[in-house]
């Protein structure tokens, strides 16, 4: 049998301690990935980190969203929950034409299942401006 | 919001970020007439353009987005009963007597002085720039500090340039590096002067290897190029020895659009020197005593204003330390002069807040190392304290409770506490 096992060195962001972890894993042939070994973590949660950030690395994502008639003129805003890592960009490019009204609350979903995969919800808020000069009433 | 701004206060706040609203909230809720006065056209201090999520997990006990941060003080300050002044600039705090001073606002809607019983001064700090760090050259377009280049990406919705190179691997600089990439410019590298990363290990790993995003140490950027009035085309960049000299024959160039300058921050400390308080060199902020009130009777500092905080949590705790501190100036007609025993920066600390100790009461202090030690031995000479921490970085500050009574030990030895760190 063809040797599959590969070690993956990572730095622990679990905590400030920052420690270098070895993960011995096991790649299937249909690219799931079998975690056999964690070695170097000082604690428990680091070894469950380490673990899942090589089976399924996962992140909040944090961007800003154009708020027309905004002020300030954009909200920034998260995903409800992490995303995969390496789905980052498409999710990025999906919210890339995405622009909301004002007023926006912080707390506000101004996007739901983007890509299936979470909700962006406003984490600042932008007031009503009124009319912006040069508009009719 | 109501916003009177006649009349005599108890406390006048100067700054409306994390410290200035922590202190504001906590004095009025102490029963206390308390004016707010911030530059801004709303609360919060740099607080709403960080927009990353880490804000608040052990002064909130949750982990928040810096403008989620924001809110929460805000509506704090909002429920307390608070007075607001916004878009208010303070040039001048004036001595008037022990029991008064004489807070100066210019606004647009208000400008005079406010008489006050204590003045909490809370106005942050501000960023260093290039020249400061030694980056000369063309005069061009397209130079950024990592503030005013975070300010146009989130909250104007503008991306600063397309090709950006990062000078400074501090938190701040790394979470720029990630913001500029994420949103689709190429971030060409972030330079580190130290041999060493200047941030927290997560954000090197979530930041710079996430978006693989070079991070070049021991090198400096010694030059911007391009032409005329025009933009920047190039960053001249040069390798440093062990003692940070220009490596001769190691100048290379990169093409670059935007450079973005994260070289820390300096304590805003024009109006407190005028009105006459010591500044200490190490932290560049007021040298205090144990309520963070400064060497002028009736002043205390709180967060960038005292000392160049890594985590908001310590700066809206010191906020709240100073108003506990202008509550007991009020009540007792000033803090009691008092036999302070000297806290001061030893082997391997570059500083230590606060500077003055009475021994009367336990205190939390805050330091910072000079270099990363693993396995650490923090000894409080003097007091008689030792603690041991798995790693201190300079990037992490260091906060250690002195107990009234080790304090008051060294009354008895050299009459100071000198904070040390040795390896293993």
């Amino acid at each position: 049998m063809k040797d599959r096992r590969e070690v993956r060195r990572l730095t622990c962001i679990v905590c400030p301690l920052g420690c270098e972890i070895e993960v011995l894993l096991d790649r299937g042939p249909g690219g799931d990935v079998r975690v056999l070994e964690v070695e170097g973590a000082a604690c428990p949660r680091g070894r469950e980190w380490a673990a899942r950030e090589v089976t399924d690395p996962k992140r909040v994502v944090i961007t800003v969203v154009p708020v027309r008639g905004g002020d300030p003129p954009t909200v920034s805003v998260k995903t409800d929950r992490p995303i995969p890592k390496s789905r980052i960009p498409e999710f990025m490019r999906a919210l890339a034409g995405l622009e909301v009204e004002a007023p926006v609350r912080v707390g506000q979903v101004l996007a739901s299942g983007v890509l299936d995969l979470a909700n962006v919800v406003a984490t600042r808020e932008s007031r009503s401006m009124g009319r912006s000069l040069g508009e009719r009433p | 919001m109501r916003s009177r701004v006649e009349g005599r206060r108890d406390v006048v706040v100067v700054g409306g970020g994390p410290a200035g609203m922590a202190a504001a909230a906590r004095a009025a809720e102490m029963g206390l007439d308390v004016l707010l006065v911030d530059e801004g056209r709303r609360l919060g201090g740099i607080l709403p353009q960080c927009i990353h999520p880490g804000f608040g997990v052990h002064y909130l006990g949750e982990e928040l987005t810096g403008p989620e941060f924001a809110q929460r003080l805000a509506s704090r300050v909002e429920d307390a009963g608070v007075d607001l002044l916004l878009d208010a600039h303070v040039p001048e705090v004036r001595w008037i007597s022990h029991a008064e001073k004489g807070v100066r606002v210019l606004s647009p809607g208000f400008s005079g002085e406010v008489r006050t019983g204590a003045v909490i001064y809370a106005a942050g700090a501000r960023e260093r720039h290039r020249f400061e760090i030694g980056i000369l050259g063309d005069r061009v377009a397209g130079v950024y500090t990592a503030g005013e280049a975070q300010t146009m990406m989130d909250v104007y919705g503008i991306l600063p340039g397309r090709r950006v190179l990062v000078v400074g691997s501090g938190d701040v600089g790394m979470i720029v590096a990630r913001r500029f990439a994420l949103e689709g410019a190429e971030v060409v590298g972030v330079v580190e002067i130290m041999p060493y990363p200047g941030g927290l290990t997560r954000n090197v790993v979530q930041c710079l290897e996430d978006f693989d995003i070079p991070l070049l140490l021991s090198h400096r950027v010694v030059a911007v190029r391009g032409r005329g009035r025009g933009r920047v085309e190039r960053a001249v960049l040069v390798r440093v020895d062990e003692g940070l000299r220009d490596v001769p024959g190691t100048e290379t160039e990169v093409e670059c659009d935007t450079v973005v300058v994260s070289a820390g921050l300096v304590p805003r400390m024009e109006v407190l020197r005028e009105l006459g308080a010591l500044i200490d060199q190490a932290t560049g902020g007021p040298m205090v005593n144990d309520r963070l009130e400064t060497t002028v009777p009736g002043v205390f500092a709180a967060g960038n204003a005292l000392v160049i905080n890594d985590l908001v949590d310590h700066a809206a705790e010191q906020g709240e330390q100073a108003a506990e501190g202008a509550a007991e100036f009020l009540r007792r007609g000033g803090i009691p002069a008092t036999d302070w025993v000297k806290l001061r920066p030893g082997e391997g600390v570059k500083l230590t807040v606060p500077q003055l100790l009475s021994g009367e009461r336990d205190v939390w202090v805050y330091l910072r190392v000079a270099r990363p030690v693993r396995n650490a031995r923090l000894s409080l000479r003097g007091a008689g304290k030792e603690v041991r921490l798995p790693v201190v970085r300079p990037a992490e500050m260091v906060r250690v409770k002195l107990m009234a009574g080790e304090v008051r030990r060294a009354k008895v030895g050299g009459r100071e506490v000198v904070a040390e760190v040795y390896g293993g």
